[in-house]
């Protein structure tokens, strides 16, 4: 029982408010569900992540630690108050034109941060504005966009209007940038539905392996006069199973009986929020039977129950890439290395946890939810629902960070069969806890891998082998399993390479997709053995990945010969000058220097394939014509930060020939778009891109039709209509008399890109990839070998992605999953159970990036919309190993096993001696 | 039960403590993110309209901060060398919302290993201030904080202030915090040291502690005795003056480590001095 609602009597943004709440309601629950403020944003309620910062009498504070009873008779400012009169403050409006907006979750928070500093500090150094956003975590944006946005606001430089206008290449501020500034975008919890809902909460094993059974429920439920109902697995109306693959379907909704890892779910309570926030998961009669937990180790030893009928000694599935004969090539090899990694489970550590609603609307159900795949789960909750996926309608919400981790189903079924059976709106919001401790994280890796080459450094043949905890069920396991051997021996020419990989089952958290589907990991592996070859040969680290890079018209080791857009040398050409001035610098450094303090550069190369691995993945776009002449783009691609809805938006302008802003977006919503694929693999810019690109292209074939007009001609919209402009006459079709859709478009193009690929063979021979991205960063660090400790001072990153639509979108990219490779060399680990909350689970703050200095190549993919190709995961790929390799550069140690945090660091420093 | 009491006068306060059963709130950045995701069903005793707890001030022994007072009070309170320590700490706690909002008591009270607060306490040896409605009483902080989340403090005490003694000679306080990221970070383990200097520059007295090493800040003794007489030089630091800690194996770091880095920033924190 909380105690008694009382009125409060407070000021927000200015205006006088009373708030009636118990007194020790938290400040955001306040702002948020009692006044309506959803601009204040929740993503942990510890004080953990400062998404919810307001200012209290102008000072920051985190308003989930903040009781109501003590902001009575204060000043409270929000988000809300920022913008005054319909103009955007100075910190807003450099937010959008620095792209400092992603997600836009933690936007809120920061600007707030921002805002305190520059009422105490007009002109901040850096380090003061490091000092003063510290408190807030961003895990899209790797900071530095908004360290510069920051500044510039100082200086008043962004008073003007962001910039607009300009289709393919320009800098365009986020189409939907406004609404995240503002706070005013609407994210998983911030939905409601307009009925009056009913809360959904979870009951979970505390186990991670166990047999239970349910005491009386009816009689628990009676007991609790506000608990509508309680369901279980006799409550699934159609399958009681979910999973990626449509023959993997694994995961029950509700456990049957026997549960696989901690915090499945068992049953859930549906009813209002207090009483279902007042009932504790221990005091719901079940009788639980632990079992002996599966670990990784023990499942590799073969030495454990199978915890799937179909994956007999708990493997789920393998891997495998052959071409040559590696065991020959390198026995005979001149130089040879080998090493062994280990890799942990990585959280997603997505600011917003997830959240949603769903309702029942006549025989269909509409779910309100965070998603970075509407159209898969529309397809799951059919099944589940035992209805025809037509009946189910997804309306994804602002995403408030994905990054893999929002493709598989969370809380949708939960809530889907709630509505369908209580016939009531049904809400439910993660708690942070229960958000990093049940949904999937990056694979755990074990791998050993061998290379050799010749005199002269040229690569003769790589043997690698990856085994990956899967955890408790598949999820993305066999895409992992089938991605990671096609890239295991790195962006290099080798004529001999056999790749294998298993995805092994334990009653770990399961591991699912997390940029870049188990590269990352394979990558630490290969870049180690490039930088063992190249100092056993005695060569520059840079150079001997120069002679080895894939160049135009290589062969890779599927057989796929790269015909376009391998810009590989570029990159490695674009940082040669960086990479000698630093390694000079950190040399002379490291000379003149006695202390504990030294420094090192390192540098990896990646390549990743754009799109699904050796499978069909298409993508369909519409963009239509109205009577008036509005022009709107339907887009079934979701944007979880990356910037998606404005590169389909640049695109489709550039193929219509229109200004970007000439453009109206519709996404996401099953109901209204077409299926546009998942927004994972990389793969929106290339695949859904060319749809909307061949969309506008068949639209303004149509357009000109209509007026006769030639293939060069203009189309400009203008009030009530467009014109064409056709050498000197100007056209204007009369529209009024098509026929209008649904939608009220009279003119519809329609465009369908799949990537070209072919299934691979039992060697793995075949195009798995239409295209792929390439890269190479360099890591400049500085070590205190006393502690074990590394900061990263300069990172460089040059990145071949074909074509950049929007640079600061890529840039943004770039700089997000470098701190996303940081946190994998320096700090991140998931350890199930025991610290799935932010301040034990450490993701980089904003005084962890370094500056990054961004090259970006265009070696134009002729398949790709206007020559671009991906970037998402690309990003984060070379960071880790190129900060590893720098590791080695300063304290001469190889870090096998990552997170290379302080203590392990050490560690190794002192095996040494 | 369930309940909220905000009194305003410390009279008031203690005597609702009496009744027990109340958990006190102050600035809350402990008590709330204890709990994350269930309903707030504690009867609560909200100090912070308290206006007896508040402030830093100078007293005719030497300083006394209130129980209320926040990090960013320490920060903005005008204080000797003494106290860089301590504000060194402040600057560290949390981000800035955190050091606007938490407590230096509720620091002790909630009396956690890693509370950054604690070792420099020891090494300013200060004393806590109680009240209860029999009275109130004193207390060294080594005697007020027992261990992981234990304190000497009684169910109907309030925490009112923190009394530091003015030292007889000029003094300089340090602190060392290592966390594997640059903000918002627990500590793997912390080292504060105070040293008061004869008219020659060597040490008169020393106090070092070392936090998040065992189940509450230790003291060095070997090595405060060892320094006397002596200018601070790192070199005079042994393995042996670890002896007090006993660090355990957590997410953060091995027990191991602990007593390396221990080690290491003792030796800093020595440096600092000088
Ligand atoms: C994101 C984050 C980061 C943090 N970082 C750090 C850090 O780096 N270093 C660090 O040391 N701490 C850190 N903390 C912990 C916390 O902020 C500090 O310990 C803070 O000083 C606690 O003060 P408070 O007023 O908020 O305590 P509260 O949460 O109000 O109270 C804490 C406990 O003390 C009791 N209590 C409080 N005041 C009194 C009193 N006067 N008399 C009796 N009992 C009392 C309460 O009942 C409660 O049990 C962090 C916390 C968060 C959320
Ligand atoms: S929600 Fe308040 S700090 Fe995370
Ligand atoms: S933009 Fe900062 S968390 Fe997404």
């Amino acid at each position: 029982m909380r105690s008694p609602a009382l009125p409060h009597r407070f000021f927000v943004n200015g205006r006088d408010v009373e708030a009636i709440a118990p007194p020790a309601m938290r400040l955001s629950e306040v702002l948020r569900d009692v006044l309506g403020l959803k601009g204040t944003k929740v993503g942990c309620d510890a004080g953990d992540c400062g998404a919810c910062t307001v200012l209290v009498d102008g000072a920051q504070v985190c308003a989930c630690l903040v009781p109501v009873a003590q902001v009575v008779g204060r000043a409270v400012e929000t988000v809300e108050g920022l913008a005054r009169d319909g103009r955007l403050h100075a910190l807003q409006a450099a937010f959008l034109r620095h792209g400092a907006a992603q997600c836009g979750i933690c936007t809120p928070g920061m600007l707030m941060a921002a805002a305190d500093l520059l009422r105490r500090v007009p002109s901040p150094s850096e380090a003061e504005v490091l000092d003063a956003l510290g408190g807030v975590l961003c895990r899209c944006t790797g900071y530095r966009k908004i360290v510069a946005a920051v500044l510039e606001a100082a200086r008043g430089g962004a008073e003007a209007e962001p910039l607009v206008g300009g289709g393919v290449g320009a800098r365009l501020a986020r189409v939907d940038g406004v609404a995240k500034v503002t706070g005013e975008d609407r994210f998983g919890a911030d939905w409601l539905p307009e009925r009056a809902w009913l809360t959904l909460r979870a009951v979970r094993s505390p186990y991670p392996h166990a047999r239970f059974r349910f005491g009386d429920l009816d009689a628990f439920r009676r007991r609790h006069p506000g608990l509508v109902a309680i369901l279980t697995a006799a409550d699934v109306p159609g399958a009681n199973r979910f999973g990626i693959y449509p023959t993997g379907k694994d995961q029950p909704v509700f456990a049957e009986g026997y549960v696989r890892m901690l915090g499945e779910p068992v049953c859930a309570l549906v009813g209002d929020a207090e009483t279902i926030a007042a009932i504790r998961d221990e005091e719901v009669p079940i009788a639980w039977e632990p079992l002996p937990p599966v670990s990784f180790d023990d499942a590799l030893a073969g030495s454990t129950p199978d915890l799937h009928p179909h994956a007999p000694a708990n493997v789920l599935c393998r891997g495998r890439i052959a071409c040559g004969d590696v065991d020959a090539a390198l026995a005979t090899a001149p130089h040879r290395a080998a090493v062994a990694i280990e890799t942990g489970f990585v959280e997603h550590a997505y600011i917003e946890p997830e959240a949603g609603y769903a309702e029942r609307i006549g025989d269909g159900i509409e779910i309100v939810a965070c998603t970075q795949t509407p159209y898969m789960d529309r397809d799951e909750i059919a099944l589940i629902l035992g209805i025809p996926p037509e009946r189910v309608r997804i309306v994804p919400t602002a995403v408030g960070g994905g990054f893999g981790g929002k493709l598989d189903l969370s809380l949708q079924p939960m809530i889907a069969i709630a509505a369908w059976r209580t016939g009531r709106p049904v809400r439910c919001v993660y708690t942070r806890p229960e958000s990093m401790r049940t949904t999937t994280k990056r694979h755990p890796a074990r791998i050993v891998a061998e290379a050799g080459c010749d005199e002269e450094g040229r690569l003769l043949a790589v043997r690698f082998h990856g085994d990956f905890n899967t955890g408790a069920y598949a999820s993305w396991g066999p895409t992992v399993a089938s991605r990671v051997p096609v890239h295991a021996m790195g962006p290099y020419r080798i004529p001999n390479v056999r790749a294998t990989t298993a995805a092994i089952h334990t009653t770990d958290t399961p591991a699912g997709a997390f940029r870049g589907f188990g590269v990352p990991q394979a990558a630490i592996a290969h870049e180690a053995l490039m930088d063992a070859l190249a100092d056993r040969l005695g060569m520059d680290r840079l150079e001997f990945r120069l002679r080895n890079a894939l160049r135009r018209g290589d062969a890779t080791a599927t057989g796929q010969v790269l015909d376009h857009s391998v810009g590989l040398v570029a990159c490695l050409e674009a940082l040669r000058p960086r990479w000698q001035a630093l390694r000079a610098e950190a040399d002379a450094f490291n000379r003149s220097s006695s202390g504990p303090f030294r420094r090192g550069v390192g540098i990896a190369c990646m390549w990743y394939g754009i799109g699904n691995t050796a499978m069909s993945n298409p993508s369909e776009m519409t963009i239509g014509l109205a009577a008036d002449g509005t022009i709107t783009l339907y887009s079934g691609a979701v944007d979880i930060g990356q910037g998606s809805n404005t590169v389909m938006v640049q695109i489709s302008a550039e193929a219509l020939g229109v200004a970007p802003h000439a453009i109206r977006l519709v996404a996401g919503d099953t109901a209204r778009t077409r299926d546009a694929g998942k927004t994972s693999a990389s793969r929106q810019t290339f695949v859904s891109g060319n749809a909307a690109r061949l969309a506008a292209l068949d639209l303004r074939r149509q357009i000109l039709a209509l007026a006769n007009a030639g293939p060069d001609a203009r189309i400009v919209p203008v009030p009530g209509g467009v014109e064409i402009h056709d050498g000197d006459r100007t056209l204007r079709p009369d529209l009024s008399r098509l026929e209008r859709d649904a939608n009220g478009d009279v003119l519809v193009g329609f465009g369908r890109f799949d990537p070209p690929t072919t299934a691979l063979d039992a060697d793995g021979r075949g195009v798995p990839y239409a295209t792929y991205a390439f890269g190479a960063q360099i890591a400049l660090v500085e070590v205190d070998r006393e502690l074990g400790t590394t900061r990263v001072l300069r990172m460089v990153a040059a990145h071949d992605v074909g074509r950049a639509i929007n640079p600061t979108l890529v840039e943004g990219q770039i700089h997000g999953g470098i701190a996303q490779g940081i946190g994998l060399a320096l700090m991140e680990e998931y350890l199930p159970g025991r610290n799935d909350n932010l301040h034990d689970y450490l993701i980089p703050t904003i005084g962890d990036v370094p500056p990054i200095e961004v090259i970006l190549i265009e070696d134009a993919e002729p398949l790709g919309p206007f020559g671009a190709k991906g970037v998402g995961e690309p990003a984060l790929i070379a960071t880790a190993p190129a900060i590893l390799g720098a590791i080695d550069h300063a304290t001469g140690v190889r870090v096998t096993r990552v997170p290379a945090t302080p203590d392990r660091l050490r560690a190794a420093i002192l095996a040494t001696r | 039960m369930s309940g909220y009491l905000r009194p305003a006068t410390l009279g008031e306060a203690v005597a609702a403590l009496c009744t027990g059963g109340a958990t006190v709130l102050a600035g809350g950045t402990d008590l709330y993110p204890a709990r994350v995701g269930r309903a707030i069903d504690d009867t609560l005793l909200d100090i912070s309209a308290l206006a007896e707890l508040r402030g830093i001030g100078v007293t005719d022994g030497g300083w006394r901060f209130g129980a209320l007072a926040t990090w960013r009070d320490v920060l903005a309170a005008d204080l000797p060398p003494l106290f860089d320590g301590l504000k060194a700490a402040a600057r560290e706690v949390g981000g800035t919302q955190i050091q606007n909002r938490g407590t230096i008591g509720g620091n002790l009270c909630n009396a956690s290993p890693a509370a950054d607060g604690v070792p420099n306490w020891l090494t300013l040896d200060a004393t806590v201030e109680l009240a209860s409605p029999t009275g109130s009483r004193r207390l060294p902080v080594a005697a007020f904080v027992l261990g992981n989340r234990r304190t000497a403090r009684r169910e109907d005490e309030l925490l009112v202030a923190v009394h530091v003694p003015r030292p007889d000679r000029p003094a300089r306080g340090t602190f060392r915090k290592l966390g594997a990221r640059r903000y918002l970070v627990i500590s793997i383990v912390m080292v504060a040291a105070v040293a008061e200097f004869a008219a020659d520059g060597t040490v008169a007295s020393a106090r070092i502690a070392v936090g998040a090493a065992s189940e509450v800040a230790q003291r060095l003794p070997s090595l405060e005795a060892r320094l006397i007489g002596r200018r601070p030089d790192p070199s005079l630091v042994r393995e042996e003056d670890l002896a007090p800690l006993a660090p355990i194996d957590d997410v953060r770091a091995t027990a191991a480590y602990r007593r390396d880095a221990a080690l290491a920033l003792v030796r800093r924190a020595i440096a600092d001095l000088a």
